[in-house]
């Protein structure tokens, strides 16, 4: 059973096309890294699947319409925008009082346990927090929401790698459990490659590229050639080359290990790597079409 | 569209049916009163103040009650009801005031801030917010307003009568005038009253807070100031003038017969002329539009 579905999802702004027939399955269980560069529409795919934007297509969660249906499927998803949703004139006490009165899947005494490990007073007010601890806070309050999907948008921005780290490491430890679905978008997209185990790349409001990290890593190799063997590295259709340190790093879809390792040292490529490799041929294609 | 498969939906259990209803519209008011706490604070304030001139206006008191006795009855009761009218007077329009400027900012505020999104993450339906948040200035301010008036006029009693007994006049001319089970009883259905006849406005105003990007308050009052300078400018009339006037204040001239000093105040409500009174319908109407729009507005809008 797939826990989103979209098919042919659009969305405009004015002329503006944010999303430009999206079609995607994400299956339960799964942590999906949907990454691409700004303004590629991974905000608004997200923003669709929540139930906070209108658009065309077709699109379901967790079998629902998030557009008609936005309230009672937020029985069964939680949401972290970026640090700044959290209401500044809220009080710690306030945020838990008023989630544990509406959200029917909400365990308070978790969320106390979540924060009895940080230094969050009860009686604060958001605006008295630091970033770092908004994030812990409203972290505290979704990890404690039995939900099947969780939606995180930028999680993680403006803070620093410590407060990132410990994010990603309650998330994984804390919360995901195999059964829960987790989409995640986010620009540090390399400290999260271990935790994820799905990633997609959007570009212009199109999927462009998606597999699962088990496929990554068994198609994908980055070696890092010897100058002499560089011809024949090239001959094995790269496709992406760039240069560190004078060496060439090539990178390959596809070909078998044994035969990269004659050619230099072989290892898995960070997304990061492939993002790149596949946005700078999508640009070249794009100026190759408009030559 | 495709249908939605319910198959997911039972594997949780479904919350009860009350719980999903009741429980999210109570913590939703809660959540507004936390924010806005100028709700109550204001009119506590205010009827504070109002207190302490009334306790100043004591020092008056033994010399205004010993000529109460040369006065006509009807005078009598004017001159012991004013203060308590007063008070109930102010304090009402006190609440329209936090109300008006509460509605204004009550969806506007949210995408402001971008909490909006925080609050979209529960399973809180727009209807529900929106309700909540008109249910501020049309029942929890009345009923403050209710329970402050009430509260301020016994303690005005308590003190006149205080002052009356420390300086040897007998306090039973200012007993004998007071309607006191009448006097809240008429102040209900007066609330009610301009609760009802106030939706449409409040609807309005949320209406526009949910609507507008920024400058609330013009895009709340320009467009009837406009159309009514049109109108004295293009026909001479003053029908849009008239109209708001009336939709501020109309209401007394329905619900309430003001009737000779010294009747009880029970015998000059109008209940009957009030409620077929086609302008308290079509009003109440216009705020079902309205806020069935702004229901609309929650949904659609995102964040400024």
């Amino acid at each position: 059973m797939a826990c989103i579905e979209a098919r042919g999802l659009r969305k405009t702004y004015g002329s503006t096309v944010a999303l430009d027939g999206v079609d995607l399955r994400v299956e339960e269980g799964r942590i999906l890294g949907l990454v691409g560069p700004n303004g590629a529409g991974k905000s608004t795919a997200l923003n669709a699947m929540l139930g906070l934007t209108p658009y065309q297509g077709e699109l379901t969660v967790l079998g629902r319409n998030p557009w008609t249906e936005r309230d009672q499927l937020m029985n069964d998803v939680s949401f972290i925008a970026d640090v700044a949703v959290l209401p500044r004139w809220i009080r710690v006490s306030q945020v838990l009082d008023y989630v544990a009165g509406v959200h029917p899947r909400f365990d308070r005494a978790k969320a106390e346990r979540f924060l009895a490990r940080t230094n969050i007073r009860r009686t604060s007010k958001v605006r008295e927090l630091s970033k770092g601890m908004v994030t812990q806070l409203h972290l505290a309050v979704v990890m404690a929401i039995d939900a099947r999907l969780l939606v995180l948008d930028e999680p993680t921005l403006g803070l620093d790698i410590l407060v990132r780290k410990q994010f990603y490491d309650s998330l994984l430890n804390d919360y995901f459990d195999r059964s829960r679905t987790i989409v995640v978008t986010t620009h540090q997209i390399d400290e999260i490659q271990e935790v994820l185990t799905d990633v997609m790349f959007i570009d212009r409001g199109r999927i462009v590229f998606g597999c699962s990290m088990e496929a990554f890593e068994s198609r994908y190799a980055e070696v890092m050639v010897h100058p002499e063997q560089a011809a024949a590295a090239r001959a094995l259709r790269p496709i992406h080359e760039r240069q560190v340190f004078g060496r060439s790093i090539l990178l390959f879809d596809g070909v078998d290990r044994p035969q990269l390792a004659a050619l230099g040292e072989v290892r898995t490529p960070s997304i990061a790597d492939l993002f790149v490799a596949v946005m700078g041929n999508r640009t070249g294609d794009a100026q190759g079409g408009t030559r | 569209m495709t249908t939605a498969p319910e198959i997911l939906s039972d594997s949780h259990g479904t919350p009860p049916a009350a719980l999903t209803e009741t429980r999210p519209m109570y913590w939703s008011v809660r959540r507004e009163l936390w924010e806005n706490r100028s709700v109550y604070l204001v009119p506590l304030i205010g009827i504070g103040v109002i207190l302490f001139g009334f306790l100043i206006s004591m020092i008056r008191l033994p010399q205004k009650m010993r000529g109460l006795s040369a006065v006509g009855t009807a005078r009598q009761y004017e001159i012991v009801i004013t203060p308590y009218n007063f008070a109930a007077g102010l304090t009402v329009v006190m609440a329209f005031i936090v109300g008006f400027f509460y509605c204004l900012d009550a969806l506007h505020g949210e995408r402001r801030d971008r909490s909006i999104l925080f609050w979209k993450s529960l399973p809180v339906s727009d209807r529900t917010t929106v309700l909540a948040k008109a249910a501020i200035p049309l029942a929890v301010l009345p009923l403050l307003s209710f329970v402050i008036i009430v509260t301020a006029q016994l303690v005005m009693l308590v003190v006149s009568t205080t002052v009356l007994v420390g300086s040897g006049i007998n306090p039973v001319v200012l007993w004998s005038r007071l309607p006191f089970v009448q006097m809240p009883l008429a102040l209900v259905y007066c609330l009610i009253a301009i609760a009802l006849w106030h939706a449409p406005i409040y609807a309005w105003l949320l209406l526009v807070s949910g609507w507008a990007k920024r400058a609330t308050f013009l895009w709340a009052i320009m467009p009837w100031l406009v159309l009514a300078a049109f109108e004295r400018g293009a026909f001479g009339t003053s029908a849009v003038g008239k109209f708001l006037q009336s939709r501020l204040i109309g209401w007394f001239a329905q619900a309430v017969e003001p009737r000779t000093p010294g009747h009880s105040p029970l015998a000059s409500l109008t209940p009957g002329t009030f409620l077929s009174t086609p302008g308290l319908w079509i009003g109440l109407a216009f705020a079902a539009l309205f806020l069935a729009a702004a229901v609309r507005m929650r949904r659609n809008r995102e964040p400024i």
